[in-house]
């Protein structure tokens, strides 16, 4: 049997391969970059059987179209609620199934979301770059050459041992992460490091205004529009440490959250970091959404993670027979059973 | 604003704290803060305590960042809780030597003539020295490797004359070449990719200062001194030839 591989037929812009990230070298400017929805990542990476290891192709709005080449691709998608479409049948948003050589699947913009995962059984066969297949685009690092995948890539996939799964439902009663709440996506916060740099009523300003994330924004930075923030003693800092989930605030007063793809140093004041439990609903937030922040204590957000962790843990599948599929269109809407805020999780630690 | 009990007494200011400041940057970095400006002595104590800690091998902690005047550690608080490894840090920091051993001194070529040194002739005329002076004011001073941050192997520099201390541009010059030297805001940058910035380009030099075929990628260490030496056009292709094979055409200084 020849070697398992996508076939790209077709990608958007910034559809990318990542796996967990490129760490340990901080210290010399290297961005980790990584998923941009870090749960969904790790339920597809866990459902298709490689772990986060393996690494998966991240699908933008912009859409991916592949195919399989060589034998058999077993895999899993999650993230966001896309439209899936294998061999012309419409599937669950969130979905394990195997694509048989010859055989195509689609992946599209949904009813929401912003970033949706396509791990395989097998890992991705690329050569790491600095311990990590993890694409940076803006350094040229990881991934095929350093660049977003298009139409025409070929992308190895290892051994992955068995026959490829039957399709299958994804079942995760993880609190939404869809970026689909009513009124705005609740996104935990720790404030700092650099909350000193604005008054009270300026901190209560960037917590109380429901803010509309611009169309500009892309996997280094999510970019918020709203009422300006003043700076109490000015908008330059010596520049210290990015870590991911950073909220820095430019001299424009327009808070910017640092995502994937930041850089590792900066020199605007942070007024608050958004918790890792949160930095997948904020990244499957779509441009002109709303986004609201509330201070959080870090007791609150590890324990957020902790939660978090034990819900991908418990994910499962629900197989579907052929019969089901034809209705799947209209079961999509409605995957994820037990939907709750993410707020209500870690309530008794929260601060306003 | 910090979570927790786990507060140093001291704040920030200008002189050096040997009692540092902790923050918070989320759940998942400490920010161990010495001071609030530019300064080698600050930048001794971050450097001291990344070595502390390194040594102490605590597990959870990932990553040890230092910048100008801070340390940030990147940690698993699934598997190091904060306050603990708040008070590891604050231990370590009263626990270094008042002194840190020199680093190594590197000697790096650089061009500044037509081509390379696109930006001089600007500069001359905001910091009012005669044209073609820039080169020489940036090659007479011995620099400190404050971090590396921004794009990988973007080297920061300490050291710049004060003549040579010109505001960044109000808006951003279109991309200059990798390798490029740059000044702004009192500080010098030495590059490793084109991108557009808000820096003035003065040289640029043939060595990489990052590559993913050594280990580390980076040859210098943060703290180590770094001089220029102009060299010319001509030496400056046949340096860039040899650099591109991977050798490194960087001097290091032999130690004293």
């Amino acid at each position: 049997m020849s070697a398992a591989a996508v076939r790209i037929l077709a990608a958007g812009p910034q559809v990318t391969i990542q796996d967990e990230g490129r760490d340990g070298h901080l210290q010399a400017g290297v961005t980790p970059a990584g998923p941009m929805d870090p749960l969904a990542f790790l339920l597809a990476t866990r459902l298709a059987g490689s772990g986060p290891r393996a690494g998966a192709i991240e699908v933008s709005a912009g859409g991916l179209t592949i195919a399989a080449e060589g034998a058999p691709l077993g895999l899993a998608i999650a993230g966001g609620q896309f439209k899936v479409v294998h061999e012309g049948r419409p599937m669950p948003g969130a979905v394990l199934l195997t694509l048989r050589p010859g055989e195509t699947l689609s992946i599209r913009s949904g009813e929401a979301g912003s970033w949706c995962y396509v791990a395989f059984a097998g890992r991705i066969a690329l050569p790491a770059v600095l311990g990590s297949v993890a694409t940076h685009t803006r350094s040229g690092l990881g991934g095929l050459a350093g660049r977003a995948l298009r139409a025409g890539d070929l992308v190895p996939i290892g051994p992955s041992g068995g026959a490829g799964p039957e399709t299958a439902r994804i079942v995760d009663a993880s609190p939404a992460r869809d970026g689909r709440e009513p009124d705005g996506t609740l996104i935990r916060v720790v404030p700092g490091p650099q909350d000193d740099y604005f008054a009270p009523d300026q901190m209560a300003a960037f917590l109380g205004t429901p803010w509309r994330l611009s169309a500009r924004s892309d996997r280094m930075a999510y970019l918020m529009e709203g009422p300006a923030l003043r700076h109490l003693k000015g908008f330059n800092i010596v520049s210290d440490g990015i870590p991911l989930g950073a909220i820095q605030v430019p001299g424009d007063g327009q808070p910017m959250v640092l995502m994937a793809d930041r850089q590792p140093t900066g020199g605007y004041p942070k007024i608050a970091t958004v918790i890792r439990a949160d930095i997948g609903r904020l990244a499957q937030t779509r441009p002109g959404g709303t986004v609201r922040f509330r201070a959080v204590t870090v007791a609150a957000a590890v324990e957020a993670w902790r939660i978090a962790l034990a819900a991908i843990a418990a994910a499962g599948t629900v197989p579907l027979v052929r019969t089901d599929l034809s209705s799947e269109h209209l079961l999509a809407h409605n995957l994820v059973s037990g939907v709750t805020h993410g707020d209500e999780d870690a309530s008794a630690g929260e601060r306003a | 604003m910090t979570a927790g009990g786990e507060v140093a007494g001291a704040a920030a200011g200008d002189a050096p704290l040997s009692s540092p400041m902790i923050r918070d940057a989320g759940e998942m970095a400490l920010v161990v803060e010495f001071g609030d400006t530019v300064d080698p002595a600050i930048h001794d104590l971050v450097l001291m305590l990344e070595a502390a800690l390194a040594d102490a091998e605590i597990a959870g902690v990932r990553e040890l960042v230092p910048t100008f005047r801070s340390l940030m550690i990147h940690y698993d608080p699934l598997a190091v809780p904060r306050d603990a490894l708040a008070r590891a840090a604050i231990g370590l920091s009263g626990a270094v030597a008042s002194t840190r051993p020199a680093g190594r001194t590197w000697t790096l070529p650089c061009c500044y003539e037509a081509g390379h040194g696109e930006d001089l002739a600007a500069i001359a005329e905001d910091c009012r020295h005669r044209r073609g002076r820039g080169g020489a004011l940036h090659l007479g001073a011995v620099y400190r490797i404050y971090m590396y941050g921004f794009a990988p192997g973007h080297c920061y520099l300490g050291g710049l004359a004060a003549a040579l201390a010109i505001s960044r541009r109000a808006t951003p010059r279109p991309p200059h070449q990798p390798g490029a030297v740059m000044i702004g805001g009192g500080m010098a940058l030495v590059t490793t990719m084109a991108m557009p910035t808000g820096w003035w380009v003065i040289g640029r030099t043939p060595e990489r200062m990052f590559s993913i075929a050594r280990t580390p990628e980076t040859f210098a260490a943060v703290g180590d001194r770094l001089r220029f030496e102009a060299v010319g056009r001509d030496e400056f292709d046949r340096l860039e030839a040899r650099a591109a094979t991977g050798e490194i055409v960087a001097r290091r200084e032999p130690a004293r």
